[in-house]
């Protein structure tokens, strides 16, 4: 479906367009996310594209009071801190993210286990746009 | 792996020398190594004469980055007087000199060289924490600084992670810090000479100098709740959770094994190296121990035929308090899970029978990077040789001890074995 060659930056030109998009092995069926080049089960490197519903689960953050120099920038310091996570999807592959719609100051109100649903940050205009991958807690509420 | 790791043939640690640790102004990479080496020099026993040095391997992360200066071989080489000899420079973030010592312990045991200078530096103290940060960062995968993540979140967010799994909790991690301090006390070359008690005292002697509020903290646990003293660096992890920003540097003398005794009547052997490589945080099945690390104990253990029981001594990569509890699990001390208990009831303290992180650790001797591996085992050679004066260990019949070395969020890892024969 799509020809866009199996790296980072394909995995950030999808991420721009509000996809989450990982590469599965078309041998082995093992599905790698970010996209890998080469399969670290069978070393094949026949891929193919596949969009990953964005649908998980927290299973590890921090909230960050120092961070780098672009996230200070978005205005977050050590009074706005911003939370940062790893998020296993129903796939069974795991991400890291921004984690939205938590508050970075009540740390133990957030829980391990939450269930989480993709969002993508767009920042910057024209060709400095990026998107940064993130999740939040799912809107119906079911914890 | 395919047959048995050997090596051609024994490795011996002759001399070591290393700064104290800190914040230093005036100082600079070159100023930190000369002060290390000459420490070094004076620490053989039987003398060495610089021009037998056959090579140097040198650890060294981002002084690309914090001092905008590249290609630092050459310039320590000429520094000491070494040129035109071999100058190698090896990079793997915070164990970059965990990887300079392994590959001068392969220099000399293929029989090609017989008399190595392995040593690190780094120069982290003339940028803004901000920058520092942002330095440190650039060990971790790209994703994670994507998503924000700086070296002290990914540490966070795994001790969430081993929080979840293990019921353990904040106030278990206030226990490695107030060991390392009660430690580092010990040690004149630590950056946090002090007791987290000594620091508590000076506190409340200024406040009662100035003349307002004095604080009423009852133990050191309450100081390290108080967030006025204590703040969030990346929850969980506060300031007392992680190590500093540190200048220093660190250097140790190889030498063929048959050769050790020209040096000194009492050289330590390199029993057991061993080096792993480790997944981006997103891809680790579980986050609460470090592939890299079982790999390189099980590389060293098997190398040296010893067992995780016979290490008597160990300096571990605590650049967070969660780290140590997960490193003495990785290394086969304590089972998985079972870490911060063998901690809270004291089995890792300096008169405890496991001692870990005797100098005082990442945590308060510091942490200039990549002088940091070498000087771990600076600490080994002091205990194993009884020469840690006030913080020797009191184990009897001290034979072994092990350094291990992490860099980034577990993407290398390094384990070495010395014995005192």
């Amino acid at each position: 479906m799509e020809e866009r060659p199996f790296n980072d930056i394909s995995y950030e030109r999808f991420l721009n367009e509000g996809k989450l998009m990982g590469s599965r092995c078309r041998k082995c069926r093992v599905l790698f996310l970010p996209p890998r080049t080469i399969c670290i089960k069978c070393f094949g490197s026949e891929m193919e594209w596949v969009q990953v519903e964005g649908k998980g689960r927290l299973v590890a953050f921090t909230c960050i009071a120092i961070g780098p120099p672009f996230m200070i920038r978005e205005g977050y310091n050590r009074k706005h801190p911003y939370v940062s996570g790893v998020v296993e999807l129903q796939d069974g592959v795991k991400v890291v993210a921004r984690i939205e719609g938590v508050d970075g100051n009540n740390p133990e109100m957030i829980k391990i286990g939450t269930r989480l649903e993709v969002d993508f940050l767009h920042r910057g205009e024209g060709r400095n746009s990026t998107a940064f991958l993130a999740f939040r807690p799912c809107a119906d509420g079911h914890g | 792996m395919r047959g048995r790791r050997k090596l051609g043939r024994g490795v011996a640690m002759v001399g070591a020398g290393m700064t104290k640790f800190g914040i230093f102004r005036d100082k600079d990479s070159k100023s930190l190594f000369a002060e290390a080496f000459q420490e070094m020099l004076s620490t053989v026993d039987k003398g060495l004469d610089p021009n037998d040095i056959d090579a140097l391997y040198l650890g060294n992360f981002t002084n690309d980055f914090f001092v905008r200066q590249g290609h630092w071989g050459p310039i320590i080489s000429d520094l000491l007087g070494l040129t035109p000899r071999p100058a190698t420079r090896t990079e793997g973030a915070c164990a970059s000199s965990g990887l300079a010592f392994r590959e001068g312990v392969f220099a000399i045991a293929s029989g090609f060289y017989d008399v190595v200078l392995v040593g690190g530096v780094e120069n982290m103290s003339k940028r803004s924490t901000e920058e520092v940060t942002e330095g440190l960062a650039m060990a971790a995968s790209p994703y994670e600084i994507k998503a924000g993540f700086t070296f002290p979140g990914v540490f966070g967010a795994i001790a969430t992670a081993y929080f979840a799994k293990y019921g353990a909790t904040r106030e278990h991690l206030m226990n490695v810090t107030i060991k390392s301090h009660n430690n580092a006390r010990l040690n004149p070359k630590a950056q946090f000479n002090v007791s987290i008690r000594d620091i508590m005292n000076q506190r409340i002697e200024k406040a009662k100098m100035r003349g307002g509020s004095v604080p009423t903290w009852r133990d050191e646990k309450e100081f390290l709740r108080d967030p006025k003293v204590n703040p969030v660096v990346a929850w969980p992890m506060h300031l007392y959770d992680c190590c500093p920003i540190s200048d220093g540097a660190a250097c140790v003398l190889l030498v063929a094994e048959e050769i050790a005794r020209d040096f000194t009547d009492d050289p330590l052997y390199v029993v057991g190296i061993g080096q792993g490589s480790g997944k981006a945080l997103h891809a680790k099945e579980d986050l609460t121990y470090f592939e890299a690390t079982r790999y390189a104990a099980q590389e060293a253990y098997e190398l040296s035929g010893l067992r995780a029981e016979d290490i008597q001594i160990a300096e571990v990569h605590d650049s967070f308090s969660i780290a140590e509890i997960i490193h003495i699990e990785d290394l086969g001390f304590f089972k998985p899970g079972e870490g911060y208990k063998a901690v809270e009831e004291g089995l890792t303290r300096l008169d405890g029978p496991k001692p870990v992180n005797t100098s005082g650790g990442l945590k308060c001797k510091g942490h200039p990077v990549g002088a940091t591996g070498v000087a771990q085992l600076v600490e080994i050679w002091k205990q194993l040789r009884r020469e840690a004066g006030e913080r020797q260990v009191p184990i009897r019949d001290l034979r072994i001890g092990a350094a291990q070395s992490l860099g980034g969020a577990g993407g290398t890892c390094t384990l070495t074995i010395l014995e005192r024969r």
